[in-house]
């Protein structure tokens, strides 16, 4: 179904901020917000729940510190125990100090990696993707927000007018 | 304008006053002969075993390899261990507070080098915290200078008789001498207090003036400073810290010791910073300020670990016996205090400062900072007491005395300093970008 929105274009981050805070005091609903770059605080301004990224990337570096000690344990102690530097791997716990580089190591490659994909896959991008700005400039030096709109097309263009967009155009989003 | 409360006034008084009472029966209760010694021991009889002889081995390497007179001397090596010991705490605490105005100093260069636009606001409070330099410099200098009038034998290479005996120390004698010893403390100190007193004139200056020539002036000082005290500083942790070790050594002990100070400073920052808000002054600081002071406590907290580690580890692999003796000491006799620290400087910050929004929950930022704090007393005491004392430490009452005299005195020259100028700061350039600071 096919539905109207309001697009309004900005080519400045603090006047686009204050435009946020105006149309969201207005109690109209921001659909989306296009930006060439990340903007400070906006998903504050924007009313958007707070990312969960943070606790996957924790529990993503758990997981590659696990995968360390049992991979360390498996190869230095169990499989194939060496004598190096006169210290004989008999034992985890008195062999950790040389580990501790590779446990440091594998829990941050996981913890990056891991948060990166789910951030990918969790906004749906993949190769390929048809993009979903809806104005290309958006990727060059404009901010675009998108309202939807009620029947008030009037008076939400006056408003965005009044906040300081540089151009506002009507048109029908496929969704 | 801050007035100095009456009821924390006193509390530093109370505390100077209990502190120094513990000092003097520290003091007192040391033995002065070898028999006054050996019946302390038998009495408290805290394992006076294996491990002693290999630390009286490497401090007395010369005297202990004396086989005939080994017996006198491990009792003469025990006597000077339990004379150091108030000695010892005597200087920990004074160091551990010293540092923590060091460490502040080397924050507030910073922050004026980079012409950061978030801090500006806590200039004051900084500034205050390093007013202590001048009372805690002068102090740990005083006990510096009374030990190489052996007054105490915490720094054996100090003592000609063991020099004499010694061709490891012998051939270091160019540069540890008592006399070069002294005579770079006072460069390094004088550098780094004219730099907090001269920065402290031209941030005031910049309040009553009508162009930036001040504050562009405290940029180039302290970018200037920021050098002098890159060198001194590391020197400064092998002449005091690493030296009461003279055999041993560490290229990044410097690094080390600086990650401690300036952890710790930047804590003390956030507790000053704290707890003034607290009592309604500073009222543009908000929760973001608080916010960056302890992503700070929990970066710098990462970043002692990882300096810690590095150490650590290529001593324990190479495992050259002159430098492995080092840890050998600290895993044999002090197993809760050299552990406990890690808890409390490493695994504590990493668990309680990773949320985001604990950061800037300001009770919070205070109890965690209590617990950095001890663990960072605990690190000195963990590089001074091995050397000094040996397996007689404990947390007693000269310990305990030292941390409460210096804390005093500390907590009570550094308020006064806070009443002394306006709480903030008001011609900064960077000001209004401080005041709109938002994370």
């Amino acid at each position: 179904m096919a539905s109207k929105v309001i697009q309004a274009l900005y080519n400045d981050d603090d006047v686009l901020m204050h435009a946020v805070k105006k149309v969201r005091a207005e109690h109209h609903h921001i659909e989306e917000v296009y930006t060439p770059f990340p903007v400070h605080g906006l998903d504050k301004a924007m009313g958007l729940a707070d990312t969960r990224i943070a606790i996957t990337s924790f529990l993503y570096g758990c997981l590659g510190l696990t995968v360390a000690v049992v991979m360390m344990n498996y190869i230095m102690i169990e499989d194939w125990p060496q004598d190096i530097g006169g210290k004989p791997s008999f034992s985890y716990l008195e062999n950790m100090p040389a580990f501790v580089p590779i446990m440091f190591e594998l829990t941050v490659f996981f913890a990056a990696h891991l948060m990166v994909i789910t951030f990918y896959l969790r906004s749906r991008m993949w190769p390929f993707k048809k993009a979903e700005n809806p104005d290309k400039r958006t990727t060059d030096d404009h901010f675009l927000m998108e309202i939807g709109l009620h029947d008030n097309e009037n008076e939400l263009a006056d408003l965005l007018w009044e906040t300081g967009a540089v151009e506002v155009k009507v048109t029908e989003k496929e969704s | 304008m801050y007035t100095f409360s009456n009821k924390l006034r006193i509390g530093s008084f109370i505390a100077m006053g209990l502190g120094f009472i513990f000092l003097v029966i520290g003091f007192m209760s040391a033995p002065s002969t070898v028999e006054e010694a050996k019946a302390m021991v038998a009495v408290h009889d805290d394992g006076h075993g294996g491990g002693h002889a290999e630390a009286a081995a490497e401090s007395h390497g010369a005297e202990a390899s004396h086989g005939e007179e080994h017996d006198a001397s491990h009792d003469e090596h025990l006597l000077s261990q339990l004379k150091n010991r108030p000695w010892s705490a005597l200087y920990v605490a004074a160091f551990f507070f010293f540092m923590i105005s060091l460490g502040v100093l080397a924050f507030y260069a910073i922050q004026r080098a980079a012409q950061a636009g978030w801090s500006p606001l806590l200039f004051r409070v900084m500034e205050g915290i390093t007013a202590y330099l001048v009372p805690g410099g002068i102090i740990v200098f005083v006990i510096l200078l009374l030990s190489a009038m052996h007054m105490n034998h915490m720094f054996v290479w100090m003592d000609p008789e063991v020099v004499a005996h010694d061709e490891l120390l012998q051939g270091k004698a160019g540069y540890l001498n008592p006399t070069f010893f002294l005579i770079r403390a006072a460069i390094f100190l004088g550098g780094w207090i004219f730099y907090r007193q001269y920065s402290r004139k031209l941030s005031l200056a910049q309040d009553e003036s009508d162009d930036n020539t001040n504050f562009v002036k405290n940029f180039r000082w302290s970018a200037g400073f920021l050098v002098f005290y890159l060198v001194t500083e590391s020197m400064m942790s092998w002449d005091w810290i690493m030296s009461v070790d003279p055999h041993w050594f560490s290229t990044l002990f410097g690094w080390y010791v600086f990650a401690s100070m300036f952890v710790s400073g930047i804590t003390v920052i956030a507790m000053v910073t704290v707890y003034l808000k607290s009592k309604g002054y500073l009222e543009d600081v908000n929760d973001s300020h608080i916010h960056d002071l302890a992503k700070f406590m929990f970066g710098i907290s990462i970043f002692w670990t990882y300096l810690w580690f590095a150490q650590f580890m290529l001593i324990w692999y190479a495992n050259i016996p002159e430098e492995v003796t080092y840890y050998v000491a600290r895993f044999q006799d002090y197993k809760l205090p050299f552990f406990g620290m890690l808890v409390l400087n490493f695994v504590f910050p990493l668990l309680v400062l990773m949320n985001s929004d604990y950061k800037r929950i300001n009770w919070f930022v205070i109890m965690t900072g209590i617990v950095v704090l001890f663990g960072h007393y605990l690190d000195i005491f963990n590089m001074i007491m091995p050397a000094t004392v040996g397996d007689q430490w404990s947390i007693g009452l000269p310990e305990i005395g030292g941390i409460l005299f210096f804390g005093g005195l500390f907590v009570y020259w550094v308020f006064t300093a806070l009443t002394k100028a306006p709480l903030q700061p008001k011609r900064n350039p960077f000001i209004e970008e401080s005041r709109h600071f938002h994370y």
